[in-house]
């Protein structure tokens, strides 16, 4: 497989009993790429981004994430790669410094590092006066803008993005892209789920699943043009729904 | 006009947080009315209220004729409420969770079965399945038809379509178009905001209070500021770029496009295409557009 790949898959499967939750599929990903990961509840989204994680080895097929194997380097993906779901997030009881100095010391920061990031993102986020505060008093759009800065705190390579701006407010959802382009413009690859199909559009490409399968991956603009639409939710409608469209 | 839901200055408050703080709204009879706001809008605890499950602080409010703190007992009779988070009985088969909550409001399966038919033909091939081991569309597709076992007067919903991917959000839509043809009076909360075409009537809520209330057309009818789509081969570069503009106001992306306003207002078109074009954009296009549901919701949030 490329080294010149973020990730590399080659006919990935994972099948629970008889039911093959993902089947086979093949993708790559380029450094720096915001890459959107799209599909219909139930198409297998989670199960290939776990085995894409380290969370769950593969039936068969192969893998590399960040250079290392799906199978038998788990260990050094959780340690190499970033994640955020709006789901996971930040310990509500602890203040802004002490989940920044947490999240620092899971991923192997030294005192000093721990230090220097805290103040960083403290900087970068314009949060000063809420550096003692408990997680559980900020406003949600700061809470998800932190927890992505901490997803990423030890500087990944590749960032999985579960979607993180689930029922955020309009303006949040926005400012919210403007951090994910700048970590893209920082050579962080960036691999996100979404319901909005607005944000698809923000992609640089994407990767359309429908039942277990990558039914179609391109940019945005060509996928549209593939399906003769106007617009990423109608390529949707289209490929999760092929009987009523 | 006899109102379903009539709601007066009802306040609640958690500790120093006002979830709820002034809200008054009323919806008709066989209406489909929703609540459009992000988390932490107080849309849970509004509902959560509307269904006797909190008490307000102060204020009042009326539900299918029921006063919410005097007469709780008739109103959780006749309202349906599906919660956002799954709350059926995980151990319990899809069968066994619909007949519990059959007997626990007095009635059967039966008696109100054309009612449910459409969503339940879905679920009946999983019949013996535990609740907990469905996958999320067959959960969503359960606990409506359980809130609805009842034939209630009032089925409130709360985000029963957050983290639903567009296509089976339109089918939940759907539906409950069919339950407003029986003459069923629906309160939705949603943080989508392009299901407020599906409505209605809509309140947009934020932080606790309604930021506006009505219409769709009439809401996003009181936008008044001029506003242009604006597209480039490179959008994050061109949204920098005119963010770094003296007389830019507004710069919001929107798909394939971005929406900008400026403090001036009108702009001459064509200088804007000359001065983007000098900043590197030779493929910078822009026009005129009519605002959407978002536009104004943004604009609201901005006191604008």
């Amino acid at each position: 497989m490329e080294d010149r790949y973020i990730i590399s898959a080659k006919d990935l499967t994972k099948k629970f009993g008889s039911f093959t939750a993902v089947d086979k599929i093949s993708f790559e990903v380029e450094p720096g790429e915001i890459f959107g990961f799209l599909g219909a509840n139930g198409a297998g989204k989670t199960t290939a981004m776990r085995m894409l994680c380290g969370l769950s080895i593969p039936t068969s097929g192969k893998a590399t994430v960040a250079g290392f194997d799906v199978y038998k380097q788990t260990e050094s993906i959780k340690k190499n790669i970033g994640y955020m779901s709006q789901k996971f997030s930040l310990y509500e009881d602890l203040t802004v410094k002490e989940n920044i100095g947490f999240y620092g010391g899971v991923y192997g920061l030294s005192k000093q590092q721990r230090k220097e990031k805290t103040e960083f993102l403290i900087d970068l986020l314009k949060i000063q006066d809420a550096r003692n505060k408990l997680i559980k008093e900020l406003p949600l759009g700061w809470k998800q803008k932190l927890a992505f800065s901490i997803a990423i705190i030890h500087e990944p390579k590749i960032v999985f993005l579960d979607e993180p701006t689930g029922g955020v407010d309009p303006i949040t959802r926005r400012q919210f892209w403007d951090m994910i382009y700048e970590a893209a413009d920082r050579q962080v690859t960036v691999f996100v789920t979404t319901h909005y199909m607005d944000e698809a559009e923000y992609c640089g490409r994407i990767s359309m699943m429908v039942d277990g399968r990558i039914a179609a991956l391109d940019t945005p603009a060509k996928l549209k043009e593939q399906f003769g639409v106007g617009t990423m939710h109608e390529v949707f409608v289209k490929l999760a729904r092929p009987q009523s469209a | 006009m006899e109102y379903a839901v009539e709601v007066k200055s009802v306040t609640k408050s958690f500790g120093e947080t006002k979830a709820v703080d002034d809200v008054s709204f009323s919806v008709e009879k066989g209406e489909l009315f929703g609540f459009i706001g992000p988390d932490g809008a107080g849309k849970t605890t509004l509902f959560r209220m509307l269904t006797t499950l909190l008490l307000p602080d102060s204020g009042s409010a009326v539900v299918d004729g029921f006063d919410i703190v005097k007469d709780y007992k008739k109103i959780r009779g006749a309202v349906g409420y599906m919660p956002g988070r799954f709350s059926l009985y995980q151990d319990l088969s899809v069968e066994e969770n619909l007949k519990f909550f059959a007997r626990v409001f007095g009635t059967t399966i039966e008696e109100n079965y054309d009612l449910i038919k459409d969503i339940y033909v879905m679920l009946e091939p999983f019949n013996k399945r535990r609740a907990g081991q469905l996958s999320g569309g067959m959960k969503q597709k359960l606990a409506l038809s359980c809130a609805l076992i009842h034939r209630p007067d009032v089925l409130f919903l709360d985000e029963p379509t957050t983290g639903v991917d567009p296509v089976s959000r339109n089918e939940f839509w759907d539906m409950l178009g069919k339950l407003k043809s029986e003459g069923i009076t629906i309160v939705v909360s949603t943080p989508y905001m392009d299901e407020a075409s599906k409505c209605d009537r809509i309140a947009l809520m934020q932080k606790g209070k309604i930021l506006d209330i009505g219409f769709l057309r009439d809401i996003v009818g009181k936008y008044d500021r001029e506003l242009y789509a604006m597209k480039s081969s490179n959008m994050h570069r061109l949204i920098l770029d005119l963010r770094a503009e003296e007389n830019t106001d507004t710069v919001f992306s929107f798909g394939d496009f971005l929406h900008y306003t400026d403090k001036r207002g009108v702009i001459d078109k064509v200088q804007m295409k000359n001065e983007m074009v000098l900043k590197g954009h030779a493929d910078f296009s822009v026009n005129e557009i009519s605002p959407g549901i978002e536009d104004s919701f943004m604009s609201l949030m901005n006191g604008k």
